[in-house]
Parts: structure tokens; sequence; C-alpha cells
């Protein structure tokens, strides 16, 4: 039966006007592949969730990647010259990895990836990204490396490492007038990159409304809130209550953690299967999906500077506020009097006949 | 003295013409590796071999004048596999260095974390990433006649895991379709649970410091991760008689396969999972607690156990120059001149080393990488041994055998086998394996050896759980110990990556980091030819490797060859901190395009 003549409600395929996309992954930046590993791990959904379409409505999805790809070598490279050429449309380049400053010295490379036949030489990274991103429909940067520069963009760095949109500009847009999507994370906390992906498959299947991002690119609904907002330790915050050694359940900001200031949902998601994340564990917020990582932070383990003046105001009202709670605690902690097993009712129902 | 580890063949002696096949990038690893082969198709042997990565970062460089307390968070991110590794060698350095013993249960803690990586990596590398080496898809496009035998060879423990012939198992690894692929998967996501149980998060942990742990030590911490591990134990009840069958039907399909990756017999292992009642992080004792480790810290030559002592591995450490493009740094300073017990440092002990990069055309006759040379001195002979990890389980179940140390219940050393006892589960009874001491170091038994590995961190899982719920129950539930980061002090950690060998070795003056050099498994199996002409181990495995592909050059997968390299586990991110390419290549084809050489 042909699906319009099927009654309605019967249609459980929708078919999605793009039938094919590629995503050409590309790890080649400045960086350790921990983020290709992190997605791995995803669940909501699963990498093969979506290659093996069990989410409706998407199109089929080919992903080329290194770290899970069959082929090797230049059959594995094929897919790149491909989509250079425009015969592999459309497609998502993804960038893992720092891009480094090929223009601050005068020969070889600091990063690349396959060799020119013609030329016998590497092709270098930023030449990947100058050749591909402009034929992408969309370009995501995994990571914080590709978002923002990372580790490798650290002080005192040799390679001049930058963030992807340092490197293509702030303002950059892909032929379908999608700005770069930065997933920040180091690594990038496996769903919220696997569900960044999925909501860029349903807006090329029709079934979603421009992608939402705040001025660093970050998807909205992930990086909106703070780490604090969703950290479970923050009532001990609120409390006045913090830990002096870290092994305490009790807040670690005085003991290092930014989450008061560092835009995250990892405590509220948990790292996989909402197990695991940073201050909710007892691991310090290092800060690590700003665009000020590391630096910002560093040394990781003292405490925040800003967080002395707002720590020490909330001690005050926190204490008295603690001791408050302390006595209602005890008040609830407590059964009402009238349940017992003497020989009498004393709950305020007055029985007529018993 | 030089060793040659494999007598180089000389390539214009033989009748076969020699063609060039190189692959980049090698995929399904991590990290950035090509493989550069001469290969002579008329003799069905590779040639010569070069290993090449394309990506350079500089921590050695940039962490100098850092806080030395940050050294396990950016440690860290050199390697996106195993950065846990990285961080917990880091806090034995900084434990050493700031003479600070973390609490009994932390260290329990990292075991456990420690234990879910081994248990994770090893099964997405083996059954993602390798297994699809040994795939029906794989061996249909390179050995149809091998596959056409699987259909018909039974399983022999087809009763265990489920699959009739070889050909089924081999189904069952095809990425994404085959069943067993995404079982493996979908398993190597639990204990990465079981790890962030431990860790904070995965891949680069949150809750490691110097001193002990912020993981909070509560019961529900360690029923969450037992009962994890009781399904993954079940689990490998059936990927041990798998694997065996595959690797056991390759060795009888193909005869000869095992001088596929085989080379000499040169196995490290620094040695894992320390036994907080004896491990007091200071050097003098570390003979002592090195040998208390749940992995045996030792060096196999010929088969034969060299030494389990820590502080003479350390001492004899030698990081050599020859094909990589450095400077020497016998003019820069030499920051530790005799160690905490007296002996004399190297000048090219990683303590002393100045890493002074000097960038230049690649020459694969002179000059080809930026990778250095690290060897151990063989004080007996005088020998620089080009030692490599073999991935790193055949190396640390080889060193542990030998020794003969470990006896944990779970466990048993014999002298020439390792022991590992698994308890009953929901469906399976209790069940013993036994690894055995192989005849060879070569691809088969690498991976094989990953399996067995598997299975010895299930054990030592187990063993662990039971000694932190033992401190819990006592009320130990203090994690971490104070310290105070001295103004001046060395310090060296000495751990098991995943893959292999993993020492992180730091100078501290005037409170900051002074110098700083992590040494991975990468650097010890994808060097190149050190100043005495011997070749890395990749390049050593990989020319021994015979061809047994159906293909010609036209269709050349070099499948023989990937398996050879895969074998090692490649983790390029490990090496590449020391690595940089130089912008020129020599002669090159790729596949599968090829040329031929007079």
């Amino acid at each position: 039966m042909a699906a319009d003549a099927v009654p309605y409600g019967r249609v459980t395929q929708k078919k999605s006007p793009v039938s094919d996309i590629h995503i050409i992954w590309m790890t080649a930046g400045l960086g350790c592949d921990g983020d290709s590993v992190s997605i791995t791990a995803a669940e909501q959904p699963s990498i093969e969730d979506v290659l093996l379409g069990a989410i409706p409505g998407l199109p089929k999805v080919h992903l080329h990647n290194p770290v899970l790809a069959y082929e090797v070598g230049d059959d594995f490279m094929k897919f790149w010259y491909e989509a250079e050429a425009g015969r592999l449309n459309p497609f998502v380049l993804v960038v893992e990895g720092s891009i480094p400053n090929e223009s601050i010295k005068s020969e070889g490379y600091w990063a690349a990836m396959g060799t020119d036949s013609k030329t016998g030489q590497p092709i270098t990274t930023n030449e990947w990204i100058d050749r591909l991103a402009p034929k992408a429909l969309a370009v995501v940067a995994c990571g914080t490396c590709a978002t923002y520069g990372g580790i490798h963009a650290m002080a005192g760095n040799p390679t001049g490492a930058m963030g992807l949109a340092d490197y293509l500009g702030w303002d950059w847009k892909s032929v379908a007038g999608l700005p770069i999507v930065n997933v920040p994370g180091c690594p990038v906390q496996p769903d919220n990159f696997m569900e960044t992906l999925l909501y860029l498959l349903y807006q090329v299947a029709g079934l979603a409304p421009m992608i939402a991002l705040d001025e660093q690119l970050r998807p909205l609904w992930l990086f909106g809130q703070t780490v604090h907002e969703g950290c479970d330790r923050a009532g001990y915050y609120e409390q006045g209550d913090f830990a002096t050694e870290y092994g305490s359940l009790k807040c670690i900001v005085k003991l290092g953690c930014w989450g008061p200031v560092v835009n995250c949902n990892v405590p509220k998601r948990g790292w996989m299967a909402g197990i695991g994340g940073c201050p909710n564990v007892g691991g310090i917020c290092i800060g690590c999906t700003m665009p000020g990582f590391p630096d910002k932070f560093m040394p990781f383990m003292d405490e925040p500077p800003g967080a002395r003046v707002s720590s020490t105001t909330i001690s005050v009202y926190g204490k008295a506020i603690r001791a408050l709670r302390h006595f209602t605690n005890d008040t609830v902690n407590k059964e009402p009097k009238w349940r017992h097993p003497r020989p009498e009712l004393t709950t305020g129902y007055i029985p007529r006949n018993y | 003295m030089s060793t040659i580890t494999t007598p180089l063949r000389d390539s214009s002696s033989k009748s076969g013409k020699l063609v060039d096949m190189n692959w980049d990038p090698i995929t399904r690893i991590v990290g950035s590796l090509g493989i550069f082969t001469k290969i002579d198709f008329d003799n069905r042997r590779v040639a010569e071999c070069y290993s090449t990565s394309s990506i350079f970062r500089g921590y050695s460089i940039f962490m100098k004048g850092k806080d030395p307390r940050d050294a396990h968070f950016i440690t860290s991110r050199i390697c996106g596999i195993c950065g846990d590794n990285h961080a917990t060698c880091a806090t034995y350095a900084q434990n050493m260095a700031f003479g600070v013993r973390p609490p009994n249960i932390a260290e329990w803690i990292v075991n456990l974390g420690e234990a879910a990586e081994y248990m994770f990596d090893h099964n997405i590398f083996q059954d993602n990433l390798v297994g699809v080496d040994f795939c029906e898809q794989m061996v249909k496009e390179t050995n149809p006649a091998v596959l056409a035998k699987a259909e018909t060879k039974l399983a022999a423990g087809s009763n265990l895991h489920g699959y009739r012939t070889i050909a089924d198992i081999m189904r069952a690894l095809n990425p994404f379709t085959g069943a067993f692929y995404r079982e493996a998967l979908q398993m190597s996501r639990m204990t990465r649970e079981m790890f962030c149980l431990m860790e904070g998060r995965h891949v680069h942990p949150s809750t490691l410091y110097p001193g002990g742990v912020g993981t909070v030590a509560t019961v529900q911490l360690f029923t969450d991760y037992i009962v994890r591990l009781m399904k993954y134990v079940e689990f490998m009840k059936k990927v041990v008689p798998l694997h065996d069958d595959l690797f056991n039907f390759f060795y009888e399909a193909l005869p000869g396969y095992e001088e596929v990756g085989k080379r000499r017999i040169l196995l490290a292992c620094w040695g894992s999972f320390n036994n907080p009642y004896e491990c007091d992080y200071q050097y003098k004792n570390m003979t002592h607690w090195g040998r208390k480790m749940y992995v045996t810290p030792g060096i196999v030559v010929d088969g034969k156990l060299v030494t389990t002592d820590l502080v003479d591995i350390n001492l004899n450490i030698r990081i050599l120059l020859g094909s990589s493009y450095y400077d020497g740094w016998e003019n820069s300073e030499t920051f530790v001149k005799t160690d905490p017990l007296g002996n004399p440092v190297d000048k090219n002990h990683p303590w002393n080393q100045t890493t002074i990069p000097k960038p230049q055309k690649r020459n694969f006759k002179d000059k080809y990488t930026w990778v250095m040379s690290p060897r151990w001195l063989d004080k007996r002979t005088g020998d620089h041994l080009a030692l490599d990890t073999g991935g790193g389980p055949i190396a640390r179940l080889w060193a542990t055998a030998l020794a003969g140390l470990v006896d944990i219940g779970y466990i048993k050393a014999t002298g020439n086998s390792v022991k590992m006892y698994l308890p009953k589960t929901m469906s399976l009874p209790e069940v013993e394996f036994e690894w055995k001491v192989p005849k060879w170091s070569n691809a088969i038994e690498r991976d094989r050896a990953r399996t067995y590995f598997q299975v010895y961190a299930a054990c030592a899982g187990l063993y662990f759980a039971e000694q932190a719920l033992a401190e819990l129950h006592k009320g130990n539930t203090k994690t971490w110990s104070d310290f105070k980061v001295p103004q001046d002090a060395i310090g060296c950690g000495f751990h098991e990556a995943v893959r292999g060998v993993l020492s992180h070795h730091v100078v501290i003056r005037d409170g900051k980091i002074a110098n700083y050099h992590p040494y991975p498994p990468t650097p010890w199996n994808a060097n190149p030819r050190d100043i005495y002409g011997t070749p890395g181990p990749y390049e050593d495995a990989v020319q021994n490797t015979p061809i047994f592909e159906d293909n010609g050059p036209d269709k050349f997968k070099g499948i023989d060859i990937m398996r050879a390299v895969r074998s090692f586990d490649p983790c390029l991110p490990c090496g590449v901190h020391m690595y940089l390419g130089d912008g020129k290549t020599l002669e090159t084809h790729h596949s599968p395009i090829f040329g031929l050489q007079p």
C-alpha cells in the first residue's frame, strides 16, 4: 500500500526531505580524540541510534570519523575529497581539536591529515577546514579545544592554537545560513554532543526551527544555566556550609570550584546515565566548557578570587538559616503525639459507637 | 652499544620489486598515525616500515612555570582515551614530590577507577576497533578462502558464547550491524559508568587530587560499582572463549600466521594498582612498594624476567635521539644529578631532558619524525633495549606471571602463568581462566592477552571493592590527606596506561614546575630508529610481517600490517606531545595508488 493511501495515524515513517546526509568528522586539530571517545559513551541518543535509523524522521546518516571508520588510509580520505568536490552533498563538518596557527613559522606544519598525492606534502588541518567549511551545511566545533582553543591554547604554547570561530570568524555562516555551533567541554559531555547533532539533523529534516545559540555559539538549552544552578551541593552553599577538605560532601567552592560562574549542565545531567559529574561528585569545576579555560581558572586548586566575597557574605546569612532549619528539622523528625499504643484515642476524632 | 632487534633486511639484494604502500591516516586507533612501507609482493613480505605522526602540541613546553598541583589536570588532556591514566600517574609523582600519602580508601577508589578503565578501554578497542580487522566484511575482502573455511569451522566454545561457527563470530564483529560489536559497545558504556562512580568523569577525571580523591565514600558508591562489575564478569565468561576460538582459528587457517607482527620478546611493564598498606610514595622505599603492586613491574627479555625493581627500571631509562628532529641537550641544565638514594642520574634520563626542537625536512634515511626513542639500558650487556609494551596486557601478564608475586584470591601469579577466578554470576557458574606465557610476542598473542587482561582487571576490581568496603565498614571514610607544595622537590610516578608503560617525571623549583616529562606507551612503541640504528617496535614488528592477504598491489588493504600495528593498541595522542611532523614526504604513493621502485 502506498504511504499516502494508509489511513491517518498509521504512517509511522515520516519521510525526510533529505534522504542521506554525511558527517565528516575531523579529529586532526590539536586534541586528544577524547571527544570522539566521549560520544561513543552517549546513549541519549547513542551513535548507533542515529546511524541505524532508530530515530524516526531523520535522513540516513553516514559517519566518517577516523576513530570508528572501517576504511583506512586513502579509502578513508576519499570522503574528504568527495566533500571538497561537492559530491558529498549535504554534509555536516565536525571539527575536534584546537586550530593551530600555521602562519607563524617558515615551513612544516603543526597538524595535518592525509597526504597530497600531487606534491607528497601532508595536508594541514587548516587547509582541510578552508576546503570543506564553505561547502558544509553546518559546521560543529566539538569540545573545548575546537570551540575556544582549550588546553593547547594555554599561555606559553608554541603553536598559537585557537578555536574554530577564532579561525573562521565569529560571524561566519554556512551555505545554509547556520553559524558555527559550539559544543564545549573537555571532553564534551557525551549526550550534550549527540543531542546537538540530533537537533541539527531534525533541522535538516525540517522538523525543528533554527538552533538557538548564545553569544559564545553554544546551544542555549544546554549552556543557559551555570554549574552552580544545577549542582546538588548548592544547598550547602546557601547555608554557608563549605568543605575544608576534598572528599567532603559539602560545597567545595573554597577548594577551587568555579561552578557559580561557569556555563555547564554536567552536575544536572551527570556524566553518563546520570552518573558522575564534577562538583556534585566531589570534583572541583575547573571551567572546562569556558572560553577562558584553562588560564583564567589556574591554579585550579585555589579558591576562585571572586568567590571569597560571596562565600563570606553567604556565611553570615547561611549560618543563621542553617540554625533555624536545624530547629525545624528536629521538629519534623518527630511524629505527632497522637500516635501511641495507649488504650485511648487522642487524634481528635470523637467516636460515636466504639 | 647498539641493539638491532631484528636484522635489517637488505632491500636491494632481493629479487622482488619494492612497492611503496602507505596508509595515512591509520583509522580505528586514537590519534594520527601514518604507516609508510616498502612491500615486496613477489616474496610476500614487508621490506621496510616507517611510522609517522602528524600533530604537535607541546605539553612539556607549556607546563613549565605552572603550579605543580595542576599537573594532573593538564596531563590528563594528553590522551583522550586513557587521560585518567595520565592523571593518576601525575598524582603518583605529585604525592612523591609533595611527601603525601593518601588514605587507604582513596587508593582503593583510584584502583577501582583504573580497573574500570582497563575493562572499558580494552573492551572497546578489542571489539569495536581491532575486532573490525577480524570481522566478516574485512576477511571477505582480504582472504575469501579463510572466510569460506570459517563458515564450516565449528566454534569450540559455542555453548558459552552462543556463536556456532567462526564465521558467525566474524559476522557478529561487523561494525554497527554485528550483534557482538553492539553488545561490546554497550558494555563499554557500563564500565565507563563504573569509572565515573570512582573518578567522576571519563576520560578526564574530576575527582583525582594529589593526596587522594574528592569522591565521597558511601555504601551506595560501592554497591553501584559492584552490581555493574558482576555484569561485566558474566560478559567476560563469554568473551574469553569467543576470542580464543577466533584467534586459534587464524593460526589454523593461515599456517605461519604467528609471524605476523612478531618481534623479539622485549617487554616492559611499569606496574599498576598501588597497595595502600605498603606504598608510602617515598622514593627510597620504591623497590619494596613497587613489588607490592597488584600488577608487578618488570622487564622481560627473551622470555626471562630481568628485573622487578622500580628504582632499577627508573634509573636505566634513556631518551635517545637519532632519527628525531631535536638537538641534544648535553649543554643544558642537569636538573637531577643523583636520585634520593644517591645513585647518579644520567643526562639522558627524563628528569634531565630538555626539549630543543629543530624543524627540518623529512628524510627517511636520516631524520624523519619528532618522536624521540626511549630505551632501557640493560646493564648486563650495555644494550639500549627497544622495549615495547605489546599494547599493555601481554607485558603486564608476562611480567606478573614470571614474578609470581600477586596472590589475592581472585588472581594468582604462578611463575609461568596467571590464574584468574571469576565468581558465580546470574546465569553462569564460577570459572577459572589461566593465561599461559605464549611462545611468541606477536599480533595474535598481543590481542589474546588483551582479552585475558580484561578478566584480570575484573578480578582485581572484585578484590579492591572488598578492601574498600572493609575500610568503609570500619568508618574510614576520609579520602584525602592535606599537604604543602615544597619549594624544591623531585618526583616520579610509575603506572600502566591501558596500552602500556607510563611514567611521569617532575622537577619543582621555587614552587613551580621546572621540568616535566611524561613517557607514555606510544613513544616506546612508535619511535624511530635511534642513534644506534635500532628501529622502533612498530617498524620492527611490521618489517617482520609476511603478507597473507590475497589481494595484489592494486587492491591491497594491508590487513596483515594493520593487524600487526593495531595489536600494539596505538594511541598517538600519547606520543604527539613530542611529535612534530615536517612538511615533506619522499617517494610516496598511497594505497590504493601504487608505484614501482627499481
